[in-house]
């Protein structure tokens, strides 16, 4: 349309122009679906609503190439390098941090279904309120003098891991005018291969912002979407202490031929 | 052994605030800066204006310099003599970041020794992959599957040059005239 470029970070257009934009994508992708075209799994890096990637994307499309030796492996973490309380983000400080407990548990398993054990799991997440501890958050919410929003874990032998936390709260960003962030926990993930390795967003059912938010619109397709959804689990819930939710992470297909001691979880755990 | 095909999670950016949880002391010292054979991977993150980005974090992941694939872990904790051939570092209000690391070596004899590198930054939607290839042993350089399957403008993005003071400068830019080649293992074909 030989619009100027649009500068990042300015909030210069109001939520109907954004979603009007996320409208145009999201039809644009149906009438390809219908048109026979496979489904996309992945966020686009070229996604306009998304102000602040505008320069960041590639335009060039990824070049396919096989992995070589390196690749094939991961680094290895281990509880040398992970204490067991670091996942639990309520005991950081010396009290209680406010907000709505929850256990969020779920697996983390490679594109052939079987679990990355031994592996490290990296979160951090707003506070109830919505604020971050990181120095660049001016959102004038409350910060939580007993809650930073850091936690880490070493994946159990099943590729099960388990965080103690609080429901994070929605929050305002500078991408538009009125721009909100729906409640979202960061992830990065390793697998048993670097090209394995992600770093994601886990959102919570039902989120009435998720139409608005370009950053979850980043994903075309519905189905995708979904999958960054944690689903509230009653099971998991623990009696008068704290609400549970699953959620398990799917990586990509490993292109090593894997031995029985690795698929058990024996590599990744060396002292 | 399983042969379920799930479908992978999609990635999302790392946003603005991962400041404080991703980063950990040491994160780009593979080796301590200054100790024998030490060797610095340093440069800059650029956008598609030119601009540098103070908001990009940069992962490598490498051989030692025999060409073994580590196993140790420790990364997190460095106690400043295991090898752990993985680092992790953001870049600085100028967009540079700095590895303290060995030369990788060849993992098989005439292999091209790289970096593996993963770059994430905030209005990045998802992670990317590249490499960063030694520029010494040109044999192999020629004969690298992935080099030669690029038009040599492409090629040299992916090339690391070597210093008089025997560091590595390689920059990265996410777009534009050189911007950097991506990498997908995953694609069919």
């Amino acid at each position: 349309m030989g619009e100027p470029v649009k500068s990042s970070d300015a909030a210069a257009d109001n939520q109907a122009i954004v979603s009007q934009e996320i409208r145009d994508i999201e039809e644009g992708y149906k009438a390809a679906r219908a048109a026979g075209q496979p489904a996309e799994t992945q966020p686009r890096v070229d996604y306009p609503p998304y102000r602040s990637s505008i320069l960041r994307h590639p335009t060039k499309s990824l070049h396919h190439t096989d992995p070589e030796t390196i690749e094939l492996f991961s680094p290895a973490f281990g509880h040398h390098d992970v204490h067991a309380l670091e996942s639990n983000l309520t005991i950081q400080h010396n009290g209680e941090p406010q907000g709505e407990r929850m256990i969020l548990r779920g697996k983390v398993l490679d594109g052939n279904g079987r679990p990355v054990a031994g592996q490290l799991v990296e979160i951090w997440q707003a506070n109830a309120a919505g604020r971050y501890i990181h120095k660049r958050d001016q959102h004038p919410a409350p910060i939580d003098p007993n809650f930073t929003g850091v936690g880490r874990c070493i994946t159990g032998p099943d590729g099960s891991y388990e965080f103690l936390t609080i429901k994070p709260g929605a929050y305002p960003w500078k991408n538009h005018l009125n721009a909100w962030r729906p409640a979202h926990i960061h992830f990065s993930l390793f697998g048993t291969e670097f090209t394995q390795r992600i770093v994601t967003q886990m959102y919570f059912p039902g989120d009435q912002l998720f139409p608005l938010d370009p950053i979850y619109q980043s994903i075309v397709d519905q189905d995708a979407r979904d999958r960054l959804v944690a689903r509230y689990n009653h099971d998991f819930t623990s009696p008068e202490w704290a609400l549970g939710y699953e959620w398990d992470i799917v990586l990509t297909g490993s292109k090593r031929t894997w031995t029985e001691n690795e698929a058990y979880g024996e590599q990744g755990d060396h002292e | 052994m399983s042969d379920q095909h799930l479908v992978p999670t999609p990635g999302q950016t790392v946003g603005p605030f991962f400041g404080y949880a991703l980063p950990f002391e040491k994160g780009g010292e593979l080796v301590p800066p200054g100790s024998p054979n030490s060797v610095t991977l340093h440069g800059t993150v650029y956008d598609g204006k030119g601009a540098p980005i103070p908001d990009a974090i940069l992962e490598i992941w490498q051989a030692d310099s025999n060409g073994n694939v580590p196993h140790q872990t420790g990364s997190l904790v460095r106690d400043g003599y295991t090898f752990t051939g993985w680092g992790r570092t953001p870049v600085g209000n100028t967009g540079k970041y700095v590895f303290s690391t060995v030369n990788p070596g060849a993992t098989e004899p005439g292999k091209a020794p790289f970096f593996a590198v993963a770059v994430f930054a905030r209005g990045l939607m998802n992670r990317l992959f590249t490499r960063v290839y030694l520029p010494e042993d040109t044999e192999a350089l020629e004969n690298d599957a992935l080099l030669s399957s690029l038009e040599p403008a492409r090629r040299k993005t992916l090339m690391a040059e070597r210093l008089a003071d025997g560091s590595l400068h390689w920059d990265l830019r996410l777009q534009g005239e050189d911007e950097t080649v991506f990498l997908d293992f995953h694609a069919e074909g």
